[in-house]
């Protein structure tokens, strides 16, 4: 393998990252303020439809973006509804939401656009262009460190770099800012935060509605950035393996940028070989789809490292009277 | 807050649940410029119009009975298992091993044996995450979520690269052996000399689904264990008080659960493919959890839902056949009866408590 074909894999992988990272720091916001969200994945996928199919309508990916958001954030109120306001049951909203996305995308796809599901390829301004950054060009010719800055750090859509800065923003938030603060409180102990006199529901809110922005985000990517165009379930499990990723990163922000780089990594190592040659034995590509997954299950098992998830997850709040 | 009657907890709710779920379905189906009546009526004559139709419901709620019986017993232990899919994803494979291994005489034979192979490969999958649940305190939705994917890449890499027929391009198994054919519904209906359901996929196995409704039932509320995974399920607390160890009962009651899931396979590999599909479970692991939610966790709710839903089932795909509307209306449908029972069944049971306080 030579350095080229790193240089390609890398670059892949930063791509592949990117809905993986932008849904991570997603659910987030949302455990960390004490709500499961297993509903990643239907707020993605609404999103991805959402925006391609209002980027192939007005030929403008931005006004496709906002659809994107608009999508995943109408998922999110549906959520909040069942999570803060009537108390439901967070994992029941969620697995209902993820059906719900994944009819309705297609339901509303072939009603609008007959094509079994799928909406129009997009292409010109109804995509994301891809950005070079500042002298790209002219450290290219530098050995190693010009391909790593102009392959793969430079050259990405737009949105790309919007989920490499949602790290240092979400860290800064969570940990400099007395918003964080509460928010972290509310996830872990919301009596506290309900003694001080702020308000849990509000918290609740804000926190769902970051979620809705941020899986918007990634849906948006999927199908404009990353490819052209919506497919059926093209979400493929992405807002599951986010869901991994947090917990392999212990809900904290800069280390959801590293796991969701790996299992990035592994995505583009399996579809640039679908088997890997190891000598005596070749390992299958179904292998390296699977790994994010195994790899949770022996972090959750506490094998290596520790997970500890906010505290009051999954308990809906009821004011004491 | 006034409690509720018991009769409208378990009566009230989920109906007032369910008629608003097909409300904004209707609305749904206004939306996308269809006329809801028209898609009504051709859902029941396609489904329950004719022994065809039921032939296919019924099979469809086979289906179903498993799987929401797997979630059921979970939730009973106050487990959310949501891995039924991969579970039944592990009993195909338990089928098909057992099917393929010998040249069966008779299906009277090979059924017993295709059950526990179903039944042993559905519990295996889910006793990983039910002992790290148990031992190292792994959140078992996430872990049964995991399983789910790694049940599809496993069986994925079983098909393409182990049982494969030789030249064979689909990534699917050999035709199993015809003495493992399983008697379908229409054939013992014609020899009772009724003409039922023909060409229809329901089998015997729908037979074995209603047994076990009934034993799940005995299980759960005429056995010692059954009340020991109840009060578990109550209060983890008193129940370790009252000398319940947690760790067997969490392991015990996703062994059962992974098991009925399982057993899934023997209607929809055994009974209807005859040989073992890649994705054959088709989502079946995820309605279970609607059916049991709308049953609300008891077998005969189990049942009645089951049915409902193997209704929706069949009917969806003879709206596609009949009419524009894609077949993924059902999936919307399902999604809605799951919301509205499931997690915003408060929406309707705020508002009646406060009517029966008024009173």
């Amino acid at each position: 393998m030579d350095f080229a074909t790193v240089i390609q894999i890398l670059d892949s992988a930063v791509r592949l990252m990117t809905p993986l990272l932008l849904a991570c720091l997603a659910g987030l916001f949302s455990e960390r303020s004490g709500i499961f969200d297993i509903g990643l994945e239907g707020k993605m996928l609404m999103a991805a439809f959402a925006s391609a199919a209002a980027a192939a309508v007005t030929g403008n990916v931005w006004i496709g973006l906002a659809a994107g958001v608009a999508g995943s954030a109408a998922l999110s109120l549906v959520h909040g509804a069942a999570s803060i306001t009537f108390r439901g049951n967070q994992l029941i909203s969620g697995v209902a939401i993820n059906f719900l996305a994944s009819g309705l995308t297609v339901l509303l796809g072939q009603t609008w656009f007959g094509l079994g599901g799928r909406t129009p390829a997009l292409d010109g301004a109804a995509r994301f262009a891809e950005w070079q950054l500042p002298f790209a060009a002219q450290i290219a010719p530098v050995p190693v460190i010009g391909p790593l800055y102009a392959d793969v750090l430079s050259g990405h859509t737009p949105l790309v770099y919007v989920a490499l800065l949602a790290v240092p923003a979400t860290w800064w938030l969570l940990y400099r800012t007395r918003f964080g603060l509460r928010l972290r409180a509310v996830g872990e102990n919301p009596a506290s935060v309900d003694t001080a006199g702020v308000s849990v529901t509000r918290l609740r809110w804000t926190a769902i509605a970051i979620t809705g922005l941020l899986t918007g985000l990634a849906g948006a990517y999927l199908a404009t950035g990353l490819s052209a165009g919506f497919v059926k379930e093209m979400s493929a499990g992405r807002g599951y393996i986010a869901l991994a990723a947090l917990i392999f990163a212990n809900w904290r922000p800069w280390r959801a940028l590293g796991a969701t780089f790996l299992f990035g990594l592994m995505e583009a190592v399996a579809n640039r070989f679908p088997g890997i040659d190891l000598g005596p034995f070749t390992v299958p590509s179904m292998f390296m789809n699977a790994l994010p997954y195994i790899l949770t299950v022996i972090i959750l098992a506490g094998f290596i490292g520790r997970a500890t998830p906010p505290r009051a997850g999954g308990e809906p709040y009821v004011k004491e009277s | 807050m006034t409690r509720l009657p018991r009769w409208a907890d378990i009566v009230l709710t989920p109906l007032l649940s369910l008629v608003l779920a097909f409300a904004i379905s209707a609305l749904v189906i206004l939306a996308i410029g269809e006329n809801p009546w028209t898609a009504l009526t051709t859902m029941v004559t396609g489904a329950l119009g004719s022994s065809y139709g039921w032939g296919f419901t019924l099979y469809y709620a086979t289906n179903f009975i498993f799987t929401a019986l797997a979630v059921a017993v979970a939730s009973h232990a106050g487990l959310f298992n949501i891995g039924a899919e991969g579970q039944a994803t592990l009993g195909g494979l338990g089928v098909a091993l057992v099917a393929l291994a010998l040249p069966w005489p008779h299906w009277g034979l090979a059924l017993p044996a295709a059950m526990i192979g179903a039944a042993l490969f559905g519990a295996a999958w889910a006793f990983v995450p039910a002992i790290l649940q148990a031992r190292r305190g792994s959140h078992i939705v996430i872990t049964t979520i995991m399983f789910n994917f790694i049940a599809a890449a496993l069986l994925n890499y079983v098909l393409v690269n182990l049982m494969r027929p030789v030249g064979s391009m689909d990534p699917a198994s050999a035709r199993f052996p015809d003495g493992t054919h399983l008697p379908k519904l229409t054939d013992l209906a014609a020899s009772a000399g009724i003409e039922w359901g023909k060409n229809t996929p329901a089998n015997i196995t729908f037979l074995i689904a209603v047994a076990a409704c009934a034993l799940v039932w005995l299980l759960i509320w005429r056995t010692r264990l059954g009340y020991e995974i109840r009060s578990f399920g109550r209060s983890e607390r008193a129940a370790r008080y009252a000398g319940i160890s947690p760790v067997r009962i969490t392991v015990v009651a996703m062994l059962i659960s992974g098991a009925l899931a399982g057993l899934m396979a023997v209607n929809n590999v055994m009974g209807e493919a005859e040989r073992l599909l890649l994705n054959s479970v088709e989502g079946a692991g995820f309605i279970g959890i609607a059916v049991a939610l709308m049953g609300r966790n008891h077998p005969f709710g189990i049942l009645l839902a089951a049915i409902l839903f193997g209704f929706l089932y069949q009917g969806g795909a003879e709206l596609a056949l009949w009419t524009s509307i894609p077949r993924e209306l059902i999936t919307v449908i399902q999604a809605l009866v799951i919301l509205f029972t499931g997690a915003l069944d408060n929406m309707v049971r705020m508002p009646l408590e406060r009517l029966w306080g008024r009173r």
